[in-house]
């Protein structure tokens, strides 16, 4: 086949430091109009021993470095759990536009009526694509919203004078729930999943008690299937006084198709970054609001943006609430980038999970003859396979992996959920066109041939890119973390 | 739909590759009780040009440099960035990836975020640097969480300065509220630096934090700090909202800290009302292992080329996970590589200037509101920020200013009841003699 | 790509446990580390955390951790002693325990409060058997 990939002229380019000439500078410093103030040689330092260089240099170092990278922008990114959906380039423009940009954040409210009526805007069009009540617009990040929503499900529990110490977390979670339980002081129980993925009532009946403050589930879980017994289950769990929480990292799937607020879900978060199309910036920022039901609505942190008549402004005094979890009001380039992709799409959002759902279960059925597919039922925005297919010939989920980069994709998620082996988790999300698809399943077809006929090709790979495979493990033993001139 | 690219061709032979007669066909697992079958509540979809226009309606309802004056810092400030650096950070390359799992094809984000951690670590004079945190604020919580893990929870309190910026005060408390820590409060002296008397004696502690320079601005004796806190085998944690400081002033790790943590927004990041900034997180070396958040380390390729990569993951959340030294995952990288866009902009020399330049601004303001009559009530040594003490009926000209899109700082008042009439003022090398000599003749007026 | 089991050393003159480690008698002493097969499943490892000598721990104690870049086990006690001294070389070396499990890449060596609970643990045809059935 035609890869997509191809080599192209790539510049070396040294470290910053390398390339400094003491004496450049790359920015345009104004001349001082003021007199220069003594300072005391006592608090006087040294200052950074940062490298001098011009603009030019700049440029060139940062221009070469992003060839190196990878993007969505380049080619499919079908990086399961991640959705890695085309980013707009018009809210890129909106984010910067001066208003907002150059928004000082103690800004007094009758300067910043547009940021604050955003602001209202968005937390209302997340509660009806959630089906809850009200939202927190303050997590800057999917994490970030997991411990909100744990800090208001101890804050629901103390206000009942309850101190709960385990939470009940399915082996299909998202890896970041143990971690924010942990931060509240609870316990992570874990739950196993039924034969067929996803959670059992029985289980569930079985683990849940009075001293479980409720239940973390990822839905749809992350091998990709939606959760049908959730009704059952949140039932079980409230009958205990317990809360049910929601990752919604995965609510591509079902935007327009399932309001969370109407199957039991007492609290969720949504990561903008995914689901609401922002770019995810190699790392972040991301943002992740939490929208919760009316009885969790006491506990949000502050401030609240309310309308009072025409004019918005930020409420503090909430006896309840349990307080700030950003200095400010969490990542608002982030939250307009959302706003203007929901504004953008209006009832769209439903297609989007639609073609999300349909490309998954496209590229499920067009591999599943080649790959091992430990679940063959019909799945939601991503697919999840396994390298047994590939075990004679010692080949394993990562050489597949690197070997897909050789064909110019990036590769999927690989070994998570870990309740499968080897794991290969692909979501090609609701922006991939028709061709790109069948382009990825024939690349990885051709890969599954090459595993049995020629299997070095898979481990020596990728030999495309810049670097080749990298050695991860002196880089832990001996961890050179700053540079040195 | 323009991002939306499947033809009804593309939709109905992938339906048959399927085997599903409609798209609701392929939601078929979910039980008809979940499905939602309504149409969602949103406004109908716009087109580009009418969402530029709303949202440069909504843009136009905020006050924005230059037709308005702030002269408000209290962790954001107004700093020039050069054209360069959104330029160079719009490159898709950068933006439009994810977090660097395949080091292959992500060197450009990895030795980004490696000359992030050594300029990062360089200014604060400190000998390890993440790859960021959320903000300042969660960042110092974070600081806090670790001094305690590292003091293996024998030791639980921490010893946290007033003069730390209130909203960073407020996280950490929400932060530490479901836990069994301790957290006191240290009072501050006439001078505006924190009184460390309180310190002496406890014998629970596991971290001293102060910021420098604080929310009034002043710089603290970082030094003094240190030894306090090592004296009572706890940890200095040194936080700051304007880095830029440290380009004039002695760092955080010339003076003993042991984290320094805090925000980064000032180096080269849009304002944004408050996010996306940046927590820059740094550490000595020995406490690499406790730290939160994800680190980039250098190593080399198959070929013996330098590269880099994830390093340390066994400390993360995805795979520690409930015994993981924090639950970050995603972190504010892209902020992280425009920070050092703007380092290397500004160099070794460019810093210097334009921290002295921020300085040299504020003493010429501070100057001329004493000349006016006016009480500077503290006597520390100040950066681009410092607290201004008004007649008593100032609030009503202040007030005045705001309507003529005009802010002179803010008031203290609702973080620190006992200073009624002071304002934080801020002045940076965006400010012109010009604008100072106005602003000073409206609030003597 | 993981080892077969024939590929794998297995000494005799130590005793193993279901979760890998093993144990041998050095005089009155008894000296811990990880077997072949455990450190082949765990790939590069990057970093051994050990406990403080002179701890008292007992059979089934978490003494420790082991980590690969991808991974970290925990390391639990074949028997109960009081450490006496931990493997100070694999702060700066941990490699070794993927390319010498027995000798070089030893982790603690106790002193056993019960021989008894040495007896009792799996011989190599025993573990053998085990890793079979794995």
């Amino acid at each position: 086949m035609k890869v997509a990939g191809t080599t192209g002229l790539i510049m070396n380019e040294p470290l910053l430091w390398e390339k400094s000439k003491k004496g450049r500078c790359g920015i345009s410093i104004p001349e001082s109009d003021v007199p220069s103030a003594p300072l005391d040689a006592e608090f006087e330092g040294e200052g950074p021993d940062f490298p001098d260089l011009s603009e030019v240099d700049v440029v060139r170092h940062f221009t070469r470095l992003s060839q190196w990278n990878f993007g969505v922008d380049t080619g499919m990114y079908p990086l399961g759990s991640c959705t890695m959906k085309y980013n707009p380039k018009i809210n890129e423009k909106i984010a910067a536009m001066p208003g907002f940009a150059g928004a000082h954040p103690m800004l007094p409210p009758e300067l910043s009526q547009g940021t604050l009526q955003l602001m209202y805007e968005l937390e209302g069009f997340l509660n009806e694509i959630t089906g809850m009540d009200a939202t927190t617009l303050q997590p800057a990040a999917g994490a970030h919203g997991e411990l909100t929503a744990m800090l208001l499900f101890y804050a629901y529990h103390k206000s009942k004078g309850e101190k709960r110490s385990k939470i009940l977390i399915p082996d299909t979670a998202h890896g970041t729930n143990p971690a924010s339980a942990t931060l509240c002081g609870y316990e992570s129980i874990p739950l196993e999943s039924g034969e067929d993925g996803i959670l059992t009532v029985e289980r569930v009946a079985e683990l849940m008690d009075e001293d479980t403050a409720g239940i973390m589930v990822t839905n749809p879980n992350t091998l990709g299937l939606f959760e049908e017994n959730i009704k059952k289950i949140a039932e079980i769990v409230h009958d205990k006084g317990g809360l049910v929480y929601c990752d919604g990292a995965n609510m591509n799937a079902v935007m327009g198709v399932v309001k969370m607020g109407a199957i039991g879900i007492d609290a969720i978060h949504l990561n903008l970054h995914k689901t609401f199309s922002t770019p995810h910036g190699g790392g972040g920022p991301g943002s992740g609001p939490v929208c919760v039901k009316k009885h969790l609505e006491p506990f949000l942190p502050v401030p609240r943006v309310t309308k009072d008549g025409d004019r918005y402004v930020f409420q503090y005094d909430r006896p309840d609430s349990i307080g700030k979890i950003h200095a400010f009001y969490g990542n608002y380039g982030i939250q307009i980038r959302a706003y203007s992709y929901i504004l953008t799409m209006g009832q769209d959002l439903k297609r989007a999970s639609q073609y999300a759902v349909l490309s998954a279960n496209y590229i499920k059925e067009k591999l599943k003859d080649v790959l091992h597919l430990p679940y063959d039922r019909p799945c939601m925005h991503e697919c999840v396979f396994t390298d047994k297919n590939q075990e004679p010939y010692k080949i394993t989920t990562l050489d597949m992996a690197k070997r897909l980069i050789d064909y110019g994709f990036h590769p999927p998620t690989i070994y998570f959920p870990l309740v499968v082996h080897g794991s290969i988790m692909i979501e090609p999300t609701d922006t991939e066109p028709k061709e790109n698809l069948d382009q990825f399943i024939e690349a990885f077809r051709s890969i599954a041939r090459e595993a049995a006929e020629n299997p070095d090709l898979l481990r020596e790979a990728p030999t495309v890119p810049k670097v080749r495979r990298l050695d991860e493990a002196t880089a832990a033993r001996k961890p050179v973390l700053c540079g040195v001139n | 739909m323009r991002y939306l690219p499947h033809t009804s061709e593309d939709v109905a032979e992938m339906l048959q590759a399927v085997g599903a007669q409609s798209l609701d066909d392929l939601f078929s697992t979910i039980p008809k009780d979940c499905r939602f079958t309504g149409d969602l509540n949103l406004p109908p979809a716009m087109t580009e040009w009418d969402l530029t226009n709303h949202m440069a309606e909504l843009a136009g309802r905020m006050a924005a440099w230059p037709e308005c004056k702030v002269f408000v810092g209290a962790g954001s400030y107004s700093h020039n960035i050069p054209a360069s650096v959104p330029y160079l950070l719009s490159r898709s390359e950068f933006s439009t990836a994810y977090t660097p799992y395949q080091p292959e094809i992500s060197q450009g984000t990895l030795q980004a975020i490696f000359e992030y951690q050594t300029l990062a670590s360089r200014l604060l004079g400190m000998e390890v640097a993440n790859a960021s945190m959320y903000d300042g604020a969660s960042a110092l919580a974070e600081a806090l969480l670790m001094a305690i893990r590292i003091a293996r929870g024998k030791k639980t309190t921490v010893a946290v300065s007033k003069l730390i910026h209130p909203m960073y005060r407020q996280v950490v408390r929400t932060y530490f509220d479901p836990t069994d820590y301790k957290i006191v409060e240290l009072d501050y002296l006439p001078d505006g630096s924190t009184d460390l008397s309180a310190v002496e004696g406890m014998d629970d502690l596991a971290a001293v934090a102060v910021q420098s320079p604080n929310f009034f601005g002043c710089v603290e004796n970082i030094q003094a700090v240190s030894d306090a806190a090592h004296r009572h085998k706890a940890l200095s944690v040194i936080g700051f909202t304007e880095p830029l400081a440290y380009g004039l002033f002695k760092s955080p790790g010339s003076q003993g800290a042991d984290i320094a943590c805090g925000e980064g927004q000032s180096l080269g990041i849009p304002q944004s009302y408050g996010g996306p900034g940046l927590g820059m997180f740094t550490a000595l070396q020995k406490y690499v292992r406790s730290m939160p958040g994800r680190l980039i380390g250098q190593t080399t390729d198959k070929d013996g080329e330098r590269g880099f990569v994830l390093t340390l993951a066994t400390r993360e959340q995805h795979i520690r996970r409930e015994k993981a030294t924090s639950n970050i995952c995603s972190n504010q990288g892209l902020c992280a590589t425009m920070t050092t866009m703007y380092m290397a902009s500004l160099g070794g020399t460019g810093i210097r200037k334009v921290a002295r330049l921020n300085r040299d601004k504020a003493e010429y303001m501070k100057s001329e509101l004493k000349k006016a009559g006016l009480e500077i009530p503290f006597e520390r040594p100040t950066f681009n920020e410092f607290v201004v003490k008004f007649p008593e009926g100032y609030e009503s000209t202040y007030q005045k200013l705001i309507d003529r899109q005009i802010v002179a700082g803010i008031p203290l008042e609702c973080h620190y009841p006992e200073l009624a009439d002071h304002y934080l003022l801020c002045v940076t090398e965006t400010h012109s003699k010009a604008d100072i000599d106005a602003l000073v003749k409206e609030v003597t007026a | 790509m993981a080892k077969e089991i024939s590929e794998l050393t297995l000494q005799d003159d130590v005793r193993y446990t279901e979760d890998h480690e093993w144990a041998r008698k050095e005089g009155g002493a008894v000296k811990i580390g990880i077997s072949d097969y455990a450190q082949d499943q765990l790939g590069d490892i990057v970093f051994v955390e050990l406990p403080e000598v002179d701890s008292e721990l007992e059979k089934g104690d978490e003494f420790g951790t082991v980590e690969s870049t991808k991974a970290v086990s925990e390391l639990y006690m074949p028997l109960g002693g009081k450490v006496v001294a931990v493997n100070e070389a694999l702060a700066d070396d941990p490699e070794q325990v993927n390319k010498d499990p027995y000798s070089g890449g030893w982790m603690v060596e106790i002193e056993p409060s019960d021989p008894a609970e040495f007896d009792a643990m799996m011989d190599k045809d025993a573990y053998l058997e085990m890793l079979k059935g794995l």
